[in-house]
C-alpha cells in the first residue's frame, strides 16, 4: 500500500491544478469541465451511469473470460503441434495489424446488436497478449527439468501438466494483465459500432448534447473498471502462483 | 559430440546387475555427460550402450533413474510432492504417492519439511529430496550425479551409510558420480577415474566394508587406493 501513495498524491495535485486552471481561465463547461463538475455529474447521473456500467461490466467480464479460455486452448494446441505453430502464429501476428475500430462495425453487421459482437470485440483485443505470452511461457520450460521428468516415468502429458504448464503460469499472467487493460476499450469500441446501452453508448449520446462532464464521468468509470480487472488478475496470480516470491509486476 | 567438441572418448565399461561403480574426475571430465548417455537422454555418436540387453534410448530411459547434478526440484511442488513425483508420473493417485513417500522423510532427517516448497529449503535438504525422488522411481539402475555434494560432512556420512544399507537390502545397479574419492571408494566396488573424457584408471575396491567407517578409511589398503585415485585424477 505504501507504493500507492506517491502516484495518488501526484494525481490529487494534478486534479487540483486542473480545477484551478479551468476556473481561472473561465473555460466553458461544455468545452472542458472542472473536476468538480465531473464529480457532480457522477452524482446527478448516477442512475444512468450505474445502469450503463452494469451493461459494460458484463461485456468486459464475459468477453475477457472468453478471451482467456480461447487463448489458453489455442496456446496449448500450438504448443503441442509444431506444424500448427509454424502455420498459425504468423497469421495471428498479422491479424494484429487489423484495427479493432474497423473490426467492430463488421462484427455488428455479422452478429447483430446484442451483447455478442461486444464480447467478440473485447475477446479479440484481449486474446493476443495472452496467447503469445502463453506460447512463449510453455516453450521456455527449463530443459533440465524436462530431462529429469523423462527419467522418472514422465510421459509427454505428465511433463506438460507438472512442468510446462505450472512453469508457464507467470508468463500467462503477464499476458492476462496486459489484456486486462485492453478490455474496457474493447467494450467501448463494440458499443460504438452499434448499441443502445453501456458506457460507450452514454459517451456517444452525451457528445452531441455537449454533456462533456458526463463523458468525463463515463471515462473515469471505464478507467476504474480496467483498474479493477487488473487488480483481480493480479490477485488471482498471487493465489495461483504462490511459489513466486514477488511477481514482476508494477 | 557436444557443440562440436568430443566430450567422451573410448569409454568402455561393464557393470553387473547389482554392481556399484563410482566415477570420479575433475569437473569437465565428462562425468555428467556419461550419465545422460547411459540414461538414454542422449545418444553417443559412436559405440553402443546396453542395459540388460536394451540398447534403444527409450528402453534405457525406462530402466534408469537419474539424479541430476542440479537438484531440479519443481518450485511449485511441496517437498513431499517433489519426492513423490515419479510415483505420480507412473500413474499413482497423489494421495497414495504421498503415503509412500512420507515415511522416508523421517529416515533422511527431513521430518517437518514435507509441506515446504523448495525455495524454503536448504541446499542439503533439497539434495536429499531429489535423492528420495530418484529412489522412489523404483528403477533397476540408479544414476547419481554428485548426490551428496551439497551436504555437510556429518550428514553426508549418515546418508552414505543409509544408502549402503538400502542397497544391501535391495540391490540395484548404481553409477555414482562424485568428486569425493573417499565416498566412491566407500560405496562402490569399482571406481573409474575419468580425465578429459577418457578412463585413466580403474580401481577394484576390495577392502572389508563391514568394519566401522573410521576403521575402513584409515586402513592401509583403503589409503593406497585413495592415493592411486588422486594421482590418476592429476
Ligand atoms: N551441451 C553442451 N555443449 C557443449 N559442450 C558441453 C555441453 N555439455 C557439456 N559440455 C562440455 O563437456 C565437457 C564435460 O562436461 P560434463 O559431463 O558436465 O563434465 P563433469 O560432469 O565431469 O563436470 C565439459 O568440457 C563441458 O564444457
Ligand atoms: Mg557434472
Amino acid at each position: 500500500m505504501r507504493r500507492a501513495w506517491p502516484p495518488l498524491a501526484l494525481l490529487a495535485a494534478l486534479v487540483g491544478l486542473w480545477e484551478l486552471i479551468v476556473r481561472a481561465a473561465h473555460v466553458p463547461g461544455y468545452l472542458f469541465p472542472t473536476p468538480s463538475a465531473v464529480a457532480s455529474s457522477l452524482a446527478d447521473d448516477s442512475g444512468l451511469l450505474g445502469r450503463a456500467t452494469l451493461v459494460t461490466v458484463r461485456e468486459i467480464v464475459l468477453g475477457y473470460l472468453f478471451a482467456v479460455a480461447v487463448a489458453l486452448l489455442i496456446a496449448i494446441l500450438l504448443h503441442f503441434s509444431a506444424a500448427l505453430r509454424r502455420a498459425l502464429l504468423p497469421i495471428l501476428v498479422l491479424s494484429q495489424t487489423v484495427p479493432t475500430v474497423l473490426l467492430a462495425p463488421i462484427l455488428a453487421i455479422l452478429l447483430g446488436y446484442g451483447i455478442e459482437p461486444k464480447l467478440v470485440v473485447v475477446a479479440v483485443v484481449c486474446f493476443f497478449p495472452i496467447v503469445v505470452n502463453a506460447v512463449d511461457g510453455l516453450r521456455s520450460a527449463d530443459p533440465e527439468l524436462v530431462r529429469m521428468m523423462r527419467t522418472l516415468h514422465g510421459g509427454r502429458l505428465a511433463i506438460f501438466r507438472r512442468v510446462e504448464l505450472p512453469g508457464a503460469l507467470p508468463a500467462i499472467f503477464s499476458g492476462a494483465r496486459i489484456a486486462a487493460t485492453y478490455a474496457a476499450v474493447g467494450a467501448v469500441f463494440g458499443e460504438w459500432a452499434g448499441s443502445s446501452a453501456g458506457l460507450g453508448f452514454v459517451i456517444l449520446q452525451a457528445q452531441p448534447a455537449l454533456e462533456t462532464a458526463r463523458i468525463f464521468a463515463a471515462v473515469l468509470i471505464l478507467s476504474a473498471l480496467a483498474l479493477c480487472l487488473y487488480a483481480l488478475v493480479t490477485l488471482a496470480e498471487r493465489l495461483l502462483v504462490p511459489w513466486q516470491p514477488e511477481a514482476h509486476h508494477a | 559430440m557436444l557443440g562440436g567438441k568430443r566430450v567422451l572418448d573410448g569409454v568402455d565399461l561393464h557393470v553387473p546387475a547389482t554392481g556399484r561403480v563410482g566415477i570420479v574426475g575433475r569437473s569437465g571430465a565428462g562425468k555428467s555427460t556419461l550419465l545422460s548417455l547411459v540414461a538414454g537422454l542422449d545418444e553417443p555418436d559412436a559405440g553402443e550402450i546396453s542395459i540388460g540387453g536394451e540398447t534403444l534410448p527409450a528402453g534405457r530411459l525406462a530402466r534408469c533413474a537419474l539424479m541430476p547434478q542440479r537438484d531440479c526440484l519443481l518450485p511449485w511442488r511441496s517437498a513431499l510432492d517433489n519426492a513423490a513425483l515419479a510415483l505420480e508420473n507412473a500413474g499413482l493417485p497423489r494421495g497414495e504417492a504421498r503415503r509412500r513417500a512420507a515415511p522416508l522423510f523421517a529416515r533422511l532427517g527431513l521430518a517437518g519439511s514435507e509441506q515446504l516448497r523448495p525455495a524454503k529449503l536448504s541446499g542439503g535438504m533439497r539434495q536429499r529430496i531429489a535423492f528420495l525422488r530418484t529412489l522412489l522411481a523404483d528403477k533397476p539402475v540408479l544414476l547419481l550425479d554428485e548426490p551428496f555434494g551439497a551436504l555437510d560432512a556429518i550428514t553426508r556420512a549418515e546418508l552414505q551409510e543409509w544408502l549402503a544399507d538400502a542397497l544391501a537390502a535391495e540391490p540395484r545397479t548404481v553409477l555414482l558420480v562424485t568428486h569425493d574419492v573417499e565416498e566412491a571408494l566407500l560405496l562402490c566396488e569399482r571406481v573409474l577415474v575419468l580425465a578429459a573424457g577418457r578412463v585413466v584408471a580403474e580401481l577394484d575396491v576390495d577392502v572389508a566394508r563391514n568394519a566401522p567407517r573410521r576403521g575402513v578409511v584409515t586402513s592401509p589398503a583403503f589409503l593406497e587406493l585413495r592415493e592411486r585415485a588422486l594421482e590418476a585424477i592429476g
